[in-house]
């Protein structure tokens, strides 16, 4: 279960080291949160105001021979000035906590959002995406939630308790001592709890991890429950989870209501003693009745805070740990680095590529690709492409064709050996002039939440609608366009869920080829399209891109039948390379691949 | 997640209050009359804790003070009084508190087992209008949210219990204090109530905010290729970053609220205990009360002010859990179902189907909101408007194998999920050997026919057990049908063979190895008609000619969406549909000779081949 390694609990000099580190990536913060601390100080002396007014009154106004209403207003009044100015502290502390802190950060957030985006991790390790999202969205929350409850409440029920202990004493030392004596029984009581209560609460996360889970089989798999009529088996098991839910979440929250009981008995041990030692005191004159009283107070005033402390440290850890997962991310060095202003643009003219004794191992995160020590995905690869050429790359899964393509586009560096195009190392030409002129439309049809028009138009910003349909026209899919609701206007849905796969993958290359790259990379990008549709359209596309260099990841040997070249990879190694005729000829994989192919269809 | 409207803060509260509390009450009695007993003792006890202050005040501490009057009876009282109270308090405490968590996680467990068995009752047409994420949410955050009054619920009881106490005693000691008393705890009600409505409102916003900052991020992360491939970095950090920074300016707000109402939460009960030392410094000069019962009162204050924040907290959650049992309420009551039959066909071997007339018409809205009025419906245009099938009519007899050709959206899977009854046609009717589908009953159906779907699920499982599917099979029959699934090889050579766990959705295996799983889940049953929707399709072209080679052999009648030629030279029959209807059906050999149509898409398949 990944709750338990997000769980997982820092060292305090772990944490401290942290703090330290997010204190520096975000210096605003540590200017303001002194200046926070020093008005939180103020705020919560409002908090003893109370208990020494009525020491005060009940000594000097009431007990000292009589009441005396002057003393009793004049104290009263005071006190009342203590609680106003002390709750404006505390507006004050409030609104700048959350400023500073919302500020810094909203600007962590985005950076590591930024940063995130130059890691090519991203787009190698799928299913790391899901983590990734969680450093941007949870984790930043999860700091804060600390800051704005948890660390505000550590802050201010620490600073408390401290005043009521300075108090105490200076009302009356023997009393004060009697508090301070029996604290570490409170404490260890409140550890007590605390452990048990950590271990009961990770267990109910578990289970709703796995009650979610198994709900989330019981909606998602419904047809295959109904045709095969195991609705017995599965409400079942639902109800054990649910069960296993619930008996949990009740388990803890015993624990929880026992801990506040308990509380509430060691506060009544505490005043007791305060009863007796105050007694004591007061009757052979050294301490007065008001301070006794006061006591009472002053007690609540201790004791509450101390039990939120453990709660408080707990939310902290979380916090600290997700703080520093996000810094941990911003401190991976992007791989592919955009060379900027040092960097040249791609020449104006068709473009070719030559790969030079290229090998890659995929890195770690936080590795560059010479660094990997992985087995190569690819090796030995030592190939030009002309310009206009008309290449298809063919190979079984996890031969290394996607990651040719993507050496191809600067995806990723090659971990040695070079990919020039037009002469020119791809490591020195500025991104700007790379994107703008190599394109790559990867075999899932990926759109974002918009219409139609508006995923186009990411291909090249500012296209009017007439270039838009007219880029349409010429793929031969007009026709299918204004079958749609609302032609450019329809919107696509999350994801392009309103479109059927094949029907993204027809947005995608419109949006491709509006950019008029001069090198474009498709990875198996009609896949998933009928294969009525398919053939008219790769005829179409063929047309559009006379002139450029293409180079296709084919999935079906059709498209590599119908180019210049064909390039065959086998366990990261370029094996053949010529025409198809002459490769089928040749016999090999490719005549393998093929024959298999044709018995197939 | 789909826009989840009304506003909480929008609906009408009262009456569907009274309905969410005494419905709540009536499903958990028992944990909730453990909640109740214990809120009085501590109700009790809060109040009886004041007096004996009060006492220990008047008669142990003053005497003392006066006259240096102390006895050891008397302290050991005082104490043996102040523990005994504390030992109460704190058992009521822990009772109440133990009787809400109890009634709240009761609450949870009947309406998450009723939610979910409901699901699996209701009829396949029902779940399509409703998307997974709401059924999702409504078994988990719904229940959840209707459950939450069940936390407050006891100690705004209790709290009543000691408001009630206190207006008694405070009237009948003394008229004034009481004024104190009854201007303050409303005071503090309103405040609490005006703070709890208004944090939930920006509380809410920020919320959404927060979900919208993680689509963005999951949506522009999942994008990451076309992102860096069309150089859209800085408009992505643009986009990421606006919502990243209204989402600040909200917490901002939520801080700004907290500056106002925390300090005068804050500040309220400690004024009003200053006011009740001045009036009763007052009233003791004027000997109406003793010094002890100042104390008391201020001691009661402070006991009795902080818990009334419940009320606050009570009302603020309200809506959110009444919009909570609303949508829990309306899969409840949702009076689709799906009824079985009781008939048991016996015959053995492959079984006849004859469909005749039927029609089938998809919903031409498929997205419905839980909240009732249900006719509150969102086009969302999945492409699947108004499709379906109709007037068709054929016959698959027994023991022979039919595949159904068409172009995407023809109506092929459809025909496919009403032969297996995965929902019913309109008009028009299908039996089985003889027997109306609707008379069978669910366990015959389920032995005689199985379907093996487009899209592969499987369970979160080992492999053995995604085949049984926890019915009782020889082992040997189970190791059959994954060899004639051509599935036995590759689990072989799976480190744990067939007891491997196939991780969520079967995460592990390839697309053509889940499809090859669910088919031998099909086969084991030995069924007597076996519907295969394109399921083979992530499968090799080479092992899916093995597989269907091989349920040639099988005394089971076949029908099989296809796609490509191999399989469907293997049918013995031909069925061609376009449009939601049978345009004709025959050998494959004819149906290529004479029917243009046929041919043109049977050629397109090939094209991809050629």
């Amino acid at each position: 279960m990944t709750v338990r390694a997000e769980e997982r609990v820092q060292s305090p000099q772990g944490a401290l080291q942290t703090i330290r580190r997010g204190l520096a990536l975000s210096p605003e913060l540590r200017k303001g949160l002194v200046g926070t601390l020093l008005i939180a100080i103020a705020a919560t002396a409002g908090r003893v105001v109370v208990p020494i007014a009525i020491q005060q009154i009940i000594d000097n106004g009431v007990l000292d021979g009589g009441v005396d209403m002057t003393v009793v207003v004049t104290m009263a009044s005071l006190a009342l000035g203590a609680i106003l100015i002390t709750g404006l502290a505390t507006g004050w502390m409030h609104l700048r906590l959350a400023k500073v802190s919302e500020t810094a950060l909203s600007g962590l957030r985005i950076r590591a959002f930024r940063h995130i985006h130059n890691l090519s991790m991203l787009h190698q390790a799928s299913e790391q995406r899901g983590v990734l999202v969680a450093r941007v969205t949870s984790d930043v929350d999860q700091v804060s939630r600390f800051m704005q409850w948890a660390g505000l409440m550590l802050l201010v029920n620490g600073l408390q308790a401290m005043l009521a202990v300075v108090v105490m004493l200076t009302m009356s030392v023997p009393l004060g001592l009697v508090v301070i004596a029996l604290s570490p029984a409170v404490v260890g009581m409140i550890k007590f709890f605390q452990t048990r209560l950590r271990v009961a609460y990770l267990t109910v996360r578990e289970r709703v991890g796995q009650m979610l889970a198994l709900i989330a089989e019981t909606v998602v798999g419904a047809p295959v429950i109904r045709a095969y009529g195991i609705e017995d088996r599965t409400r079942a098991r639902l109800e054990e989870s649910i069960e296993a839910h619930r008996s949990a979440g009740a388990h803890a929250g015993r624990i929880s209501s026992v801990f506040s009981g308990m509380s509430e008995v060691s506060s009544s041990v505490i005043v007791a003693a305060i009863v007796v030692v105050g007694t004591l005191l007061a009757a052979n004159g050294s301490a007065t009745t008001g301070e006794v009283i006061a006591f009472f107070f002053l007690v609540q005033l201790f004791v509450q805070p101390v039990q939120f402390m453990g709660e408080a440290v707990n939310e902290a850890q979380t916090a600290v740990a997700g703080w520093s997962r996000v810094l941990d991310i911003l401190d991976i060095a992007p791989d592919v680095v955009d060379p900027g202003e040092d960097g040249v643009d791609l020449p104006h003219e068709p473009l070719g590529a030559v790969f030079a004794d290229v090998e890659f191992r995929y890195p770690r995160p936080g590795e560059t690709a010479s660094e990997a020590d992985a087995s190569p995905a690819l090796r030995d690869v030592d190939v030009a492409i002309p310009p206009q050429q008309k290449v298809a790359i063919v190979g079984e899964t996890g031969s290394g064709k996607t990651t040719f393509a993507k050496l191809l586009t600067r995806l990723m560096d090659p971990s040695s050996g070079s990919v020039k195009v037009s002469g020119i190392d791809l490591r020195t030409v500025r991104f700007d002039s790379l994107r703008d002129r190599v394109v790559m439309v990867p075999q899932e049809g990926i759109l974002f939440r918009g219409t139609i028009a508006d995923n186009v138009r990411m291909g090249r910003p500012g296209a009017s609608r007439e270039e838009i349909l007219s880029t349409f026209r010429t793929l031969g899919l007009s026709d299918w366009l204004s079958e749609l609701g609302q032609g450019l206007d329809t919107s696509v849905g999350e994801r392009g869920s309103s479109l059927s796969v094949g029907e993204r993958q027809l947005v995608t290359l419109v949006r491709a080829a509006i950019a008029e790259p001069d090198l474009l990379v498709l990875d198996e990008a009609t896949s998933a399209v009928d294969p009525a549709t398919e053939v008219r359209i790769s005829g179409a596309l063929n047309q559009l891109t006379s002139g450029r260099t293409v180079v296709t990841i084919a999935h079906r040997l059709s498209t590599a039948e119908a180019a210049d070249r064909v390039l065959v990879f086998d366990d990261g190694r370029l094996v053949q390379d010529g025409p198809h005729a002459e490769l089928v000829a040749e016999g090999g994989i490719y005549g393998r691949l093929y024959e298999s192919w044709q018995r197939g269809t | 997640m789909a826009a989840r409207h009304p506003e909480p803060n929008q609906i009408p509260v009262a009456g569907n209050a009274r309905h969410l509390i005494g419905r709540q009450l009536r499903r958990a009695p028992r944990e909730f009359t453990l909640g109740g007993v214990g809120t009085t003792i501590y109700a009790a006890m809060t109040v009886l804790s004041s007096f004996v202050i009060g006492w220990i005040t008047d008669d142990i501490l003053l005497p003392a003070a006066d006259r240096g009057d102390v006895t050891t009876a008397s302290l050991a009282a005082a104490a043996g009084a102040v523990i005994g109270v504390g030992l109460l308090r704190g058992f009521g405490i822990a009772m109440r508190r133990t009787g809400a968590y109890y009634s709240q996680y009761r609450l949870q467990y009947r309406d998450r087992i009723e939610v979910t068995s409901k699901y699996l009752d209701l009829p396949t047409e029902w779940h399509r209008r409703h998307p997974t994420g709401q059924l999702l949410a409504n078994a988990n955050e719904d229940v959840e949210a209707a459950s939450f009054i069940a936390s407050p619920l006891p100690m705004a009881f209790g709290v009543i219990l000691m408001l009630i106490a206190t207006a008694v005693i405070l009237i009948v000691t003394d008229p004034f204090l009481a004024l104190i008393g009854f201007m303050v705890g409303p005071a503090i009600l309103v405040v609490n109530y005006t703070y709890q409505r208004r944090m939930r409102a920006v509380a809410a916003k920020a919320q959404s905010l927060r979900a919208e900052v993680a689509d963005i991020a999951h949506e522009s992360f999942d994008a990451a290729l076309v992102v860096k491939t069309l150089g859209r970095e800085d408009d992505e950090v643009g986009r990421f970053g606006s919502r990243s920074d209204e989402l600040r300016d909200r917490m901002v707000e939520v801080g700004g609220l907290r500056a106002v109402f925390d300090p005068v939460m804050d500040s309220l009960p400690n004024l009003g205990i200053l006011a009740v030392l001045v009036v009763g410094a007052w009233r003791v000069d004027q000997g109406i009360i003793t010094a002890g019962t100042l104390v008391s009162f201020a001691y009661l204050f402070r006991l009795v002010a902080l818990p009334m924040r419940v009320f606050g907290w009570l009302l603020g959650e309200l809506p959110r859990s009444i919009v909570g049992l609303s949508r829990v309420e309306s899969v409840l009551d949702a009076d689709e179902s799906f009824a079985y039959g009781q008939s048991t066909p016996d015959q053995a071997g492959g079984a006849g189907a004859r469909v005749s007339d039927i029609a089938y018409r998809y919903e031409d809205s498929d997205v419905e909101d839980l909240l009732p009025p249900s006719d509150q419906r969102a086009s969302n245009g999945t492409g699947e408007l108004g499709r379906g099938v109709e007037s068709v009519t054929l016959e698959v007899p027994p023991g022979k194998t039919v595949a159904i050709v068409g172009p995407t959206g023809a109506g092929k899977s459809t025909i496919a999920h009403l032969l297996v009854r995965l929902f019913d046609p309109d008009t028009g009717r299908i039996s089985f050997d003889g027997h109306m589908l609707l008379d069978i009953d669910r366990e015959s159906l389920a032995d005689s026919v199985s379907i093996v779907f487009q899209e592969t699920f499987l369970f979160n499982d080992t492999i053995y057990n995604n085949i049984t599917l926890d019915q009782e099979f020889p082992e040997d029959q189970v190791y059959s049908a994954a060899r004639l699934a051509m599935a036995d090889g590759f689990i072989q050579g799976l480190e744990n063979s067939y007891s491997t766990l196939v991780g969520e959705r079967g995460a592990s295996l390839s697309g053509g190895q889940r499809q090859r799983i669910a088919i031998a889940r099909a086969l084991v049953r030995h069924p007597r008609l076996l519907v295969l929707d394109d399921a083979t399709s992530a499968v090799d072209p080479a092992v899916e000619g093995q597989i269907l080679e091989g349920l040639r052999g099988l005394d089971t009648t076949v029908v099989i969406v296809a796609y490509r030629r191999s399989s469907i030279v293997l049918a013995d029959e031909v069925i061609f549909v376009d449009d939601g209807r049978v345009i004709d059906r025959g050998q494959h050999e004819d149906l290529y000779r004479t029917l243009p149509e046929y041919r043109n898409l049977i050629d397109a398949y090939e094209k991809e081949s050629a």
